[in-house]
């Protein structure tokens, strides 16, 4: 996908630089004001190329700085076990977001430390976990090439961004001169909220028009064995 | 009263992360964390993080530089007006809308161009930021996670997914307007 928006980028940015050079040289009179509207389009595309591949690095520099803070007082804060103490906190309300997952079943620990850790803005805790919550809830999906509610209402959550802090990107308005970086913490957090809450929503309302794959909540429930996945 | 709340929001704001960094470092060294090497360790990770997203950017912002300096932003700019109008969008902010679910660097690299080209603390800016702190890289995720299971048939999970998502940038547009900033 994005081979296709990156060549489309560039194609379009250098032909419409060559259509503007030409439509700009037109409107000049006499022959060295041409050659140089033609010019002035060619040095500016040059221009723009170099700098923003060396913008690209200078900002990375400041970057890592930021990055390494953050991450140094993230990492202290899994250690100390805050992951799982955000987790359990929002216990209850997942519970409820999903019916058809018992409370005691291992899927329910992944979803809810998956979502803590991204909550917190580790992406990189969050992946494993998250992969590791989906191949729990496939355990209890019957047909398992068809997504349960669950599934969609644990992938509703995640990609509607629960980050509290998005830390990544006060660093990138810091490192691009911003006076007050932080200034959109509220405001972000605001909009993450609703993001949430439509996605939940959204979520909630298209379940009642398709019927899911059958599942063995029952059967976990009597206490019957599940069998394992392949 | 509303200019009460919003000076409450302001000093928080300020001391938001001074006090995240108090608390997390002084409940961890008091459940006995070697808080300064596990600092250190994560600060590595951050390291690597902020370094590997380097050639992506590069990508990124040479692709978007030439797309603005040729003029082609201005043209696409023209196109999208009339309806980026309609809620008060500015034109600037609607690629990074499409760009938002189907790739995290690409939409990375056009928020930093947008805080090059217009500022961080521009109207521009300031949606952009918030966009980009609430919504996913939805597609990836969706590809990612149900390719992990197998799962073929992920019925409502596209449109479910994606209405938080535009939920989220409409509701980055709206808030940013009606956001007394102080600056």
């Amino acid at each position: 996908m994005m081979n296709h928006v990156w060549i489309i980028l560039i194609v379009l940015g250098v032909i419409i630089g060559i259509y503007s050079a030409t439509s700009d040289a037109i409107h000049e009179k006499t022959f060295e004001a041409r050659i140089e509207a033609i010019k002035s389009v060619g040095s500016d595309l040059t221009q723009k190329s170099f700098e923003m591949s060396q913008l690209a690095v200078n900002i990375c520099i400041e970057y890592i700085g930021l990055m390494a803070l953050w991450l140094g007082i993230m990492k202290i804060a899994q250690e100390a076990g805050l992951v799982s103490a955000l987790a359990r906190l929002m216990s209850p309300v997942m519970r409820r977001l999903f019916p058809r997952i018992p409370s005691e079943h291992p899927a329910m620990g992944a979803m809810l430390m998956n979502i803590a850790a991204n909550m917190m803005g580790l992406d990189n805790a969050a992946t494993p976990l998250g992969l590791k919550a989906m191949k729990e809830l496939q355990t209890l999906n019957k047909e398992k090439a068809v997504s349960t509610n669950a599934m969609v209402m644990f992938l509703a959550i995640n990609t509607s961004s629960v980050t509290l802090i998005p830390f990544s990107v006060i660093a990138f308005r810091a490192t691009t001169g911003s006076v007050n970086p932080q200034a959109i913490l509220a405001p972000a957090f605001i909009a993450t909220a609703l993001s949430t809450i439509g996605g939940i929503t959204a979520a909630r309302l298209f379940q009642k028009f398709s019927k899911p794959p059958a599942d063995y909540y029952d059967d976990h429930l009597a206490g019957k064995a599940i069998p394992k996945d392949e | 009263m509303a200019s009460t709340l919003m000076t409450t929001i302001d000093v928080f704001s300020q001391w938001c992360i001074p006090l995240i960094i108090l608390s997390i470092t002084l409940y961890a060294y008091c459940r006995k964390v070697k808080v300064y090497e596990v600092f250190v360790e994560g600060a590595k990770e951050g390291f690597n993080v902020a370094v590997m997203i380097i050639p992506y950017l590069v990508a990124i912002l040479v692709a978007i530089g030439l797309f603005r300096s040729g003029r082609a932003m201005d043209v696409f700019e023209s196109i999208v007006k009339p309806v980026t109008n309609l809620i008060n969008m500015p034109p600037s902010i609607l690629p990074l809308c499409f760009i938002r679910p189907l790739s995290g660097s690409g939409a990375r690299g056009l928020m930093i161009e947008i805080f090059k080209e217009h500022g961080p603390d521009s109207f521009d800016g300031l949606i952009a930021s918030c966009i980009q702190g609430s919504t996913e890289t939805t597609f990836y995720v969706l590809a990612v996670y149900f390719g992990a299971v197998g799962v073929r048939n992920s019925r409502h999970a596209v449109p479910a997914c994606l209405i938080g998502d535009i939920i989220g940038m409409i509701a980055s547009v709206l808030i940013c307007q009606i956001w007394p900033w102080r600056f």
